[in-house]
């Protein structure tokens, strides 16, 4: 081994054979997935959304989100290894799809089990989900010793179409997974697209997938969506790389010209939006919009600056008291009702010392007790507002009610709709401020602080004023969200100050990107949308952040819409080279030929 | 940037830095002054009122040892993963909540039989067992699922991921159990007081200070006198050169895991026979100002988990009826959690290096 000497420049590299899909992980996959089963049926999310159809009489919701992670599962154990330098790159073949039908069928074994159970014990005296009900969701009804196998039997057939994906060319599951997609989400939100087609008045298309009005979709409905997306994917598959190139060979001048088309386009398309979606979409908006508010702040706090804040909703609380003492009648101690934007000032600025008072103390901490202090400060800042003892000045338990709505000039803002624009308005600005900076020298200094704060500083970053402004801005960011919030909802109250917002928050940004402004957008939108429009959801909304968290830390730490700088801070090292070392350490072991060796 | 703009903090040497007030310094002395400030007016004007006898305030200090012998407890947990892993296992207050959840089902379930009142020691233990059980394995299980594929990723990654999965586990025992709060079942003969040297100690107390004592001394043996103990320590102290040595570090570590998680499980049944309700929330608390202790104590040092857990515990318990209520603050009980999270971040602003000192090899951060 240590004769061999690494040759300059390989010329011709007998590739050794790629290492196949291991069955034993396989079935290590497919009892974390039948674990991961069982606590689906368990905490009841199988049987709270078996009473909605995802495809109107076959398939319920319930057991579609059941198999799914049977598919997921079995995808992963069929997933062939990484192609090594050195290897051949991995075949797929009819070892992956039995690898995917293995785990598929032991996590169906598991629910079997599950089942099994259910019926010779009572296990409602501790695990309260585990009603009759679920059993016989579980097993179609049908007796147990028939159910179980044919449990297993669906499950194993999910695993090998999860696995069997692998085998299809690109193009085509590129084309075939987003369709399937978005079949479901044409299912899930039923109530969006119903308004949608309502507010543009094209009542057809409502009957054409949902002829129940409001209710699910159908086989002919699925179909339609299934086919019309397939084509609009196939027809873009290869068109988009093609149509980026051309944007990027555009001179700069045209480029510009095009981007303020577009942006004019989308701002007349947003202008429209709370029109055509009614009152309980633009709801559902309006809320969205506070927290991409937030999120666009704490982006700046966490994504750019490296800080991790998890006291951030106090900032929220100041700017929604602030306002609500300074607006609303009903004030206990000072009273001055002025207009919501001439207490606009005031509220940043109570933010801004809020920011100082918070940052000030934790100048010198770094990393994890940073975030430990600021949750110590959120969370003493909630219980402050909570009790008695301010109660007179600011209402305790019983918050500030009777704020006034939005007025400007001679628009007032009363309804959910009418909150839509100055929101917009408002994020519109945030995400502008949060643009500018990052190339500023405030945000180079940031980010020069998030990657290593002595080198910065011995760079001449000045770490203090840094992260003050860090703090400052990303808490004035979310004072505005609290004082539009306590507008539009009327009242304040401490208990909307909890630590799950801030946990919220912090999971829009990690799963859109950290200092990502596109990827916060899109965190935002469908961490917030998501659980408001699906009510069952809304009961499993937090088990779902937490294990959204782990599952992006794991796989995907750089978000979905990662920034650049940030996705090449998280992936330094080479992946394949590790791997390729650990498995070069291997094959030394065995005392087989190494393949530099053989020129 | 321009030449100019480079060299402004060019000569400024590390002695006149360390020197030199700054506001923000100024700004730290003036908090810590004023913090002390108001605790001993507040002190003076509460026992100088004698609002409180004496044998009360014994009773809140003996109350807040047995808290905090708990809260040490769980302590142990966080400076043995912060030793080995350098990172704040912030589910670690969800591995205590669900061995608390076990013990409750568990002694539920014992209580309708003879056996808790025949013979309530073989039941406590039992009881305490399975609550252990649960808990190691929970922590085990979330090493391996959360943490492990993360070793040598930046350090906020892991917070995060902990985060994660305090939450998942939360809202997991919320959904397997219900949100309802549950009520610990009465152990007779834990009712009523000792009378220790002249003290009346309630006997529930007593139990869970001497048990706690006794899991922290068995702990203490354990890492300094084993062989395991002794890998534990290598790796906290330099986990390349104990691969080297021959030390499965992989495997050390999910033993300092399932330490932690069984002392949690421990916790978790003591909780029970202190504060006898108990929900899915119920860890995030206790799991908080665990990790005060730990700090209080110096992150990494077992000796002072302890000291610092029962130093809280008594701080905690005492706090708002000695400085609060000196200051006639209506309601001040409502004030405790305030209280402790002060002393969270009084203790991480100005002395994070704890009362004994860090037992770390590495720096921190």
């Amino acid at each position: 081994m240590s004769q061999v000497t690494v040759p300059p420049a390989p010329i011709e590299v007998e590739l050794r054979p790629a290492p196949a899909v291991e069955m034993r992980r396989a079935a290590r996959l497919g009892l974390s997935g039948g674990a991961a089963m069982v606590l689906m049926a368990a905490t009841g999310i199988v049987a709270t959304f078996q009473a909605r159809m995802a495809i109107d009489p076959i398939l319920p919701l319930g057991l579609l989100f059941l198999y799914v992670v049977a598919l997921a599962f079995g995808w992963m154990a069929g997933q062939p290894p990484l192609t090594l330098e050195g290897f051949a790159p991995a075949k797929v073949d009819g070892r992956n799809i039995s690898a995917g039908a293995l785990a598929g069928g032991l996590a169906g074994l598991c629910v079997g089990v599950l089942v099994i159970l259910m019926t010779v014990f009572d296990l409602r005296g501790v695990f309260v989900e585990l009603s009759p009900d679920l059993i016989e969701v579980l097993s179609f009804g049908l007796p147990v010793a028939v159910a179980v196998p044919i449990i297993a039997a669906i499950s194993s057939v999910a695993g090998a179409l999860g696995a069997g994906m692998h085998r299809l060319p690109v193009r085509i599951r590129r084309t075939l997974l987003p369709a399937l997609i978005w079949v479901v989400v044409f299912s899930l939100m039923t109530d969006l697209f119903g308004q949608l087609f309502t507010g543009l008045s094209i009542d057809w298309m409502t009957t054409l997938l949902y002829p129940r009005r409001g209710g699910p979709l159908t086989i002919t409905g699925a179909v339609i969506v299934f086919i019309a997306f397939l084509a609009l994917y196939w027809y873009l598959a290869g068109r988009r790389t093609k149509l980026r190139q051309q944007v990027a060979a555009m001179p700069r001048q045209k480029r510009l010209r095009w981007s303020a088309a577009a942006t004019v386009g989308l701002l007349v398309i947003l202008y429209f939006v709370p029109k055509v979606m009614g009152p309980f979409v633009s709801q559902i908006l309006v809320t969205a919009g506070i927290f991409l508010l937030m999120a666009l702040g704490l982006n700046i706090v966490v994504g750019y600056a490296g800080l991790l804040d998890l006291g951030y909703v106090a900032f929220f609380a100041v700017g929604a008291y602030t306002a609500a003492i300074l607006t609303s009648p009903q004030s206990p101690a000072f009273s001055p009702q002025i207009a919501l934007i001439a207490a606009i000032p005031f509220v940043t600025l109570a933010a801004a010392v809020a920011g100082i008072v918070v940052a000030t103390p934790v100048l010198r901490m770094r990393g994890d007790y940073l975030a430990i202090v600021t949750l110590g400060f959120g969370e003493i800042a909630r219980i402050l507002l909570n009790s008695e003892w301010l109660a007179p000045y600011f209402g305790g338990a019983q918050g500030i009610t009777n704020i006034p709505d939005l007025q400007i000039g001679p628009f007032s803002f009363n309804t959910p709709q009418d909150y839509f624009y100055p929101i917009f308005l408002f994020v519109v600005i945030a995400a502008y401020v949060t643009l500018a900076l990052q190339n500023s020298r405030w945000g180079r200094a940031w980010m020069a602080m998030r990657e290593d704060e002595s080198v910065a500083e011995a760079m001449g970053v000045n770490i203090v004023t840094a992260k003050l402004s860090a703090f400052v801005v990303g808490a004035i960011l979310a004072s505005f969200g609290g004082a539009l919030y306590g507008a539009q909802i009327g009242s304040v109250f401490p208990h909307s100050f909890d630590i799950v917002v801030s946990i919220t928050i912090l999971v829009i940004i990690i799963v859109g990107g950290m200092g990502s402004v596109p990827g916060v957008a899109l965190g935002a939108l469908v961490l917030i949308v998501l659980p408001n429009l699906l009510r069952e959801f809304s009961e499993y909304q937090f088990l779902f952040y937490g294990v959204l968290l782990i599952a992006m830390m794991l796989k995907r730490p750089e978000g979905f819409i990662p920034s650049k700088r940030r996705a090449q801070e998280l992936h330094q090292e080479e992946v394949s080279q590790d791997a390729w070392l650990e498995i070069y350490g291997e094959a030394g072991a065995t005392n087989e030929p190494v393949p530099e060796g053989q020129t | 940037m321009t030449h100019a703009t480079t060299v402004t903090a060019g000569p400024a040497g590390p002695t006149r830095r360390v020197s030199r007030i700054t506001p923000v310094g100024v700004f730290l002395w003036g908090l810590r002054i004023a913090v002390v400030a108001v605790i001993l007016y507040g002190s003076y004007l509460s026992i100088s009122s004698g609002r409180l006898t004496g044998s009360q305030w014994r009773d809140l200090v003996v109350f807040g040892v047995s808290t905090g012998s708990v809260y040490a407890l769980i302590a142990l947990g966080y400076t043995m993963v912060y030793g080995v892993l350098r990172f704040i296992n912030f589910a670690h207050g969800e591995v205590f909540m669900v061995g608390a959840m076990v013990a409750f089902y568990v002694a539920n379930g014992l209580a309708t039989t003879s056996l808790w009142v025949g013979n309530p020691v073989v039941s406590l233990l039992i009881v305490l067992a399975s609550a252990m059980l649960a808990s190691t394995s929970v922590a085990v299980i979330v090493e391996r699922v959360a943490y492990r594929p993360l070793r040598g990723a930046p350090r906020l990654i892991p917070l995060i991921t902990s985060i994660g999965a305090s939450f998942t586990l939360q809202y997991l025992v919320r959904g397997l159990v219900g949100p309802s709060t549950k009520a610990f079942p009465r152990v007779e003969p834990l009712r009523g007081t000792f009378d220790i040297f002249g003290l009346v100690i309630l006997r529930s107390q007593v139990v869970v200070i001497l048990a706690a004592l006794v899991m922290m001394a068995g702990l203490y043996l354990f890492v300094e006198r084993t062989r395991t103990g002794k890998s534990m320590r290598a790796v906290s102290e330099d986990p390349e050169t104990a691969a080297l040595m021959g030390i499965d570090v992989n495997g050390t570590i999910v033993k300092v895991f399932a330490v932690g998680g069984a002392m949690a499980g421990v916790a978790g049944a003591l909780w029970g026979l202190v504060f006898p309700s108990l929900n899915f929330f119920s860890g995030f608390l206790p799991g908080i100002k665990a990790f005060t202790s730990a700090v209080l104590g110096g992150i990494g040092n077992i000796v002072g988990a302890m000291l610092g857990g029962v130093s809280l515990g008594v701080f905690e318990s005492v706090g708002p009826s000695l400085v609060l209520a000196g200051y006639e603050i209506p309601a001040f009980s409502q004030l405790k959690d305030v209280v402790a999270y002060s002393a969270l971040v009084m203790v991480l602003i100005f002395r994070p290096t704890g009362i004994l000192g860090e037992r770390l090899a590495r720096e921190r951060g």
